[in-house]
């Protein structure tokens, strides 16, 4: 009996010994973490994580002072990457920010533009054409979908429209779950 | 001579089922009333439309040109008017529309002027012989539907082996059987076009030794040729074109590459016949054949179909749908994808229409979790682990299903096929497939997003400290010795304000230009400002 | 208009589900277990019949507290599965708690408490067998004498009541019945300083592993044989497993015979053979890839031979079985085959 302790306490610290030297071997030296994690996020820079956006939020988390699961545009994607990268657990998306929404992009109605400039000052990626007093356009591709255009308008003239699916961008949905999987 | 086969590892023999739509040679179809030809049929760009609603147009009159390198023409089926260019449901595992053009057909299936060109093709540029089957619309018809040209160029390097890959190993299926047991010499003069536009050394054809009849009817025809005709053992997938390859010259072809890289083309037999068309009939592809079996139909039989009929009229041909009919599948049992409707269009690379009752395929039993039995990496043709993929699929760690190469997944079905656990598993690699290349599409995006979001704070940063530098300047200048400091920092609040003002109406609260409205824009403005007032006045009442 | 359905492909799946991979491999023991039972009494019977009892109620029990469908688990058969290996493990007429005191534990703690089916770390039959021998150390190593060679022979009457309640027919003794298996008493033996031929002398020994354990390990080895003939096992694991024992006690005993017995007596005494086919092949506990599984099966082999030579239990199949378990996914991590097309192939 005591044989078999003693070996299995040598395995242990063989093991131990084996698991720290790989740790500092293979040490991957990276960019530092704020932009790790700042790669991770969307970018729509929306501020809905209540900051005043990604790179800010990503600041907060690589300081400890945020939780991952607090990005609605990344959802559940984001949130597994950040836990694999920062070596958490995954947790369910704070409820308290929002929740994950389909991809939308704003269009701005046309007729009704008034052109006033302030949809251009609020979008964070310049997404928004247009000069003073002249009707503005967005521009699709590189719309975020962050909304934070909408509220500015003083015609209400900009809609969120969730984004077309086609044949090109269809995903073939997760498979459906047996009840065993349900609970993992 | 018997040539030394190799074997891949894995493969499975599945229940073969071919016989039933073997029994009567094939048919014509009937030429339906409306013809839809979807823009994308093949792998690459979508075509694009050279026709308008209302024109009229004759049977192999082109009516979409290739877009782009990696992309193939359309041309009419028959002669008719087109009446609509719209999105309508297509062959997709999605079920969704894309842009089609719709003809309904005249009845009188008039050809356009077509034939041969003046030259034989022995004596044409080769570029030019590509450019005659890239203009005919030819991509593979084993299913893939990469266009053919393309891989007609071997871009440099020295073409070894062309192997017409008669293999058709998924069950059902019997298109290219029933094509090479009576149409052998289209095959040939096809493979002997293609071998001239590769200059390739040696040309094989390859056919499993479940289809006899093809085997001597290709030696038959074969014999005055240098074509040499090997049979396969019965083995699937032996379709795959990288693992024929190995199966027939042992040599693998690299994971992300292509089978010229290693002096190697693979064509379908199909294709060939229908290369043989365009070079020497000067007949676009405008139809292939296409078995229609399973016991949803009474009549399981192959016919040659124009493209863009609705699969609904070939089923009518085949004595009509069974009500008992669980899926209609185009493709194999294998790979093939189940249709969300009969009114989808026959497109190049539908090869099978499978109306499956629920006997003809597996009914879904209940799906238990992986016991880890092996038998899934036994039979798997690439060598993967697939019971790791589906893990890390099913767990989303795309990055570790990756890593385990989930990309060199053929979708082949096998692993699905023997996994006593009966877990979905193909469909795990799709979701997984798919999933990724969103994220790479989104990476994309934010990666775009953030470069933009950095240039505005910069932008902004650098108009914030040039105002500020302006600010300076000025206030240097309307220092004055007497007064203090005071009234001097007043003035430049003041000065601020009512810029930030004047700045504010500029920014069109209140439009200036109001000259030269029309009153309908007047009413808009004002409609908006009172809407504005609204918004306003709730703001500050709550 | 038809309904249609839309499912992934493949539409089409082949015969084998886990019903019937677990049918096989009880169909396989089969042989080994009549052989067993023919040798040894009615008491291995009653072993397998209780186990089986215990480990469907308690499975049952577990699916239904974990709000799971009982009916399509239950008769998956990997509860009868597990039930059968561990039966075979312990002593024939064995009292009744223990039996069912093992085969609930291997259920509840070894399988259901990690997630049930297929998600097991250990092979939930040798958890159940450790448990015990670690327990209950004088009740596990009470083995019956081959009825060749005991005194008598207990009818299934008697087997029962012994089983039950303890008692035996008047004017036997259990000293009678029992004797120590071969592995066990040339361990004793070897330990009084004993010469090899000497102790395998003794009738107990038999031709090759022991008397009574050779017929059951031949037709185990059967049973295994027709298993990898039907493709339920790959023959990786048994081959590794029982060429890396041969080779090891190959060459100690070359080295010195007298102290060392012979490869075929490894082979074919204590559960080597049900133990290379049988238990080291659970494909959930075990290695997946093929050359992991060639390693998963070496390391069996290799740390059977050292218990059984140096440890201090006699015999070593299920503690090398449980130890490989916990190296399995890190070697499979390491093992992973070369993909099709990724270098190396031409
Ligand atoms: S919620 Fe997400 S997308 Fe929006 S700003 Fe915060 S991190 Fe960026
Ligand atoms: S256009 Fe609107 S929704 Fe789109 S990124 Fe700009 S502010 Fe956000
Ligand atoms: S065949 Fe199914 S049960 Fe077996 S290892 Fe593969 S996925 Fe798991
Ligand atoms: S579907 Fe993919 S993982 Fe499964 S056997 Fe085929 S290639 Fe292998």
């Amino acid at each position: 009996m005591l044989t078999a302790v003693l070996a299995l306490t040598a395995i242990a610290i063989i093991f131990g010994l084996l698991l720290g030297f790989a740790a500092v071997r293979f040490k991957v030296e990276g960019d530092p973490l704020v932009d790790q994690i700042d790669a991770i996020l969307p970018q729509t820079q929306c501020g809905q994580c209540g900051y005043p956006g990604c790179k800010p939020y990503a600041t907060a988390i690589a300081n400890n002072e945020a939780d991952i699961n607090r990005c609605p545009p990344g959802g559940e994607t984001t949130i597994i990457a950040l836990a694999d990268l920062l070596g958490k657990d995954p947790i369910p998306l704070d409820a308290e920010v929002g929740e994950e929404k389909p991809k939308m992009v704003a269009i701005i109605d046309e007729e009704t533009c008034i052109g006033c400039t302030l949809c251009i000052q609020a979008c964070p990626v310049d997404a928004i054409l247009g000069a003073a007093k002249q009707m503005h356009t967005i521009i699709e591709v590189e719309c975020t979908g962050c909304e934070l255009c909408v509220e500015p308008c003083p015609v209400d003239c900009i809609d969120m429209v969730p984004i077309k699916e086609d044949i090109f961008h269809w995903k073939w949905p997760y498979p459906e779950q047996t009840d065993e999987e349900a609970k993992l | 001579m018997i040539r030394q086969l190799f074997r891949f590892k894995g493969g499975i023999h599945p229940p073969q089922h071919k016989d039933r739509s073997t029994r009567s040679p094939i048919q014509a179809a009937w030429l339906p009333k409306q013809l839809i030809l979807p823009l994308h049929q093949h792998i690459g760009e979508s075509g694009e439309p050279i026709v308008a609603v209302g024109d009229h147009v004759l049977k192999g009159q082109k009516i979409a040109r290739a877009s782009g390198y990696v992309s193939a023409s359309v041309h009419a089926s028959s002669s008719g008017t087109i009446t609509a260019i719209e999105e309508l449901p297509i062959p997709h595992p999605s079920g969704l529309s894309a842009s089609c053009i719709v003809i309904d057909t005249d009845g009188e299936d008039r050809w356009i002027e077509h034939g041969p060109e003046d030259i034989p093709y022995t004596e044409m540029d080769v570029s030019h012989l590509r450019n005659l089957i890239r203009t005919s619309g030819i991509v593979g018809l084993g299913g893939a539907g990469f266009p053919s040209s393309i891989k007609l160029n071997p871009a440099g390097s020295k073409i070894d082996t062309l192997i017409l890959n008669g293999v058709e190993c998924e069950p059902y299926i019997t298109c290219d059987d029933m094509l090479m047991r009576e149409r052998p010499e289209n095959i040939i003069a096809g493979a002997k076009i293609m071998r001239h536009a590769l200059n390739a050394r040696q040309c094989l054809i390859a056919i499993e030794d479940n289809k006899p009849e093809a085997y001597t009817a290709m030696i038959e025809a074969c014999k005055d040729e240098d074509i040499e005709v090997v049979q396969v053992p019965t083995l699937y997938p032996q379709g795959s074109e990288k693992q024929l390859i190995k199966v027939l010259t042992g040599k693998e072809c690299p994971s992300n590459g292509l089978p010229f890289q290693i002096g190697i083309v693979v064509h379908n037999v199909g294709t060939a016949a229908a290369v043989h068309n365009a070079i020497n009939l000067g007949e676009p592809l405008i139809s292939r054949i296409v078995t229609v079996t399973g016991d949803g139909v009474a009549e399981p039989c192959n016919l040659e179909v124009l493209l863009g009929t609705p699969m609904q009229a070939l089923l009518d041909q085949c004595g009509g749908l069974n009500s008992d009919v669980d899926r209609i599948i185009m493709g194999g049992p294998m790979m093939g994808f189940a249709m969300h409707s009969t009114e989808i269009p026959v497109i190049k690379t539908t090869n099978c229409i499978l109306a499956a009752t629920e006997s003809n395929v597996t009914a879904p039993s209940d799906v238990m979790p992986c016991i880890r039995c092996g038998a899934c990496a036994d039979v798997c043709p690439v060598d993967l682990l697939p019971q790791q993929l589906q893990w890390y699929a099913r767990s989303k760690e795309f990055e570790r299903a990756q890593e385990h190469n989930l990309f060199d997944c053929i979708e082949c079905g096998c692993c699905a096929y023997v996994c006593p656990s009966n877990i979905p598993l193909v469909h795990y690699y799709r979701y997984a497939k798919t999933e990724i290349w969103a994220q790479e599409r989104e990476k994309e995006k934010a990666d775009i997003a953030r470069q933009r979001h950095e240039f505005r704070q910069s932008r902004i940063e650098r108009e914030k400290a040039e105002k500020a530098a302006r600010l300076a300047k000025k206030k240097a200048a309307v220092k004055k010795p007497a007064d203090g400091e005071k009234d001097d920092k007043q003035a430049a609040i003041q000065a601020a304000l009512d810029r930030a003002k004047a700045k504010k109406e500029a920014q069109g609260v209140e439009p200036k230009n109001i000259e030269n409205m029309t009153p309908a824009q007047q009413k808009q403005i004002d409609d908006a400002n009172a809407r504005r007032q609204q918004t306003d006045t709730s703001e500050q009442e709550s | 208009m038809i309904k249609l359905n839309t499912p992934s492909s493949p539409h089409f799946h082949g015969p084998s589900t886990v019903t019937t991979v677990m049918l096989k491999v009880m169909l396989a023991l089969l042989p080994g277990i009549l052989i067993y039972a023919w040798m040894f009494g009615w008491g291995v019977i009653i072993n397998i019949v209780l186990a089986s009892i215990t480990a469907l109620a308690t499975e049952a029990l577990m699916l239904r507290m974990r709000q799971r469908p009982v009916m399509m688990y239950l008769f998956d058969g990997s509860a009868l599965v597990t039930a059968m290996l561990l039966a075979l493990a312990l002593p024939p007429l064995a009292p009744w708690w223990l039996v069912v005191i093992g085969s609930a534990f291997a259920i509840i703690f070894a399988k259901h408490l990690y997630g049930g089916l297929g998600f097991n770390p250990f092979n939930p039959a040798m958890v159940g067998y450790v448990m015990l021998l670690i327990s209950f150390p004088r009740e596990m190593t009470s083995w019956l004498a081959p009825l060749s060679l005991g005194e008598q022979n207990l009818s299934l009457g008697q087997s029962l009541s012994f089983v039950f309640s303890g008692s035996l027919p008047a004017g036997l003794s259990l000293d009678a019945l029992t004797m120590a298996t071969p592995l066990d008493s040339l361990k004793t033996e070897l330990g009084l300083n004993k010469a090899m031929q000497e102790i395998t002398a003794s009738p107990i020994f038999g031709m090759l592993g022991g008397t009574g354990w050779e017929w059951i390990n031949i037709a185990f080895l059967a049973g295994g044989l027709w298993l990898i003939h039907k493709k339920i096992i790959s023959w990786h694991v048994p081959i590794a497993m029982l060429g890396s024992l041969a080779l090891i006690s190959f060459l100690f005993f070359i080295i010195k015979p007298g102290a060392y017995a012979s490869p075929l007596f490894h082979l074919f005494s204590g559960g080597a053979i049900l133990g290379a086919f049988f238990i080291a092949t659970d494909p959930v506990s075990g290695a997946t890839t093929p050359k992991g599984r060639l390693y998963f099966g070496a390391g069996v082999g290799v740390l059977t031979y050292i218990i059984r030579s140096w440890g201090g239990y006699p015999d070593a199949v299920a503690f090398s079985v449980l130890l490989m378990n916990m190296a399995a996914p890190t070697i499979d991590y390491y093992t992973r085959p070369r993909v099709f097309g990724h270098g190396g192939g031409n």
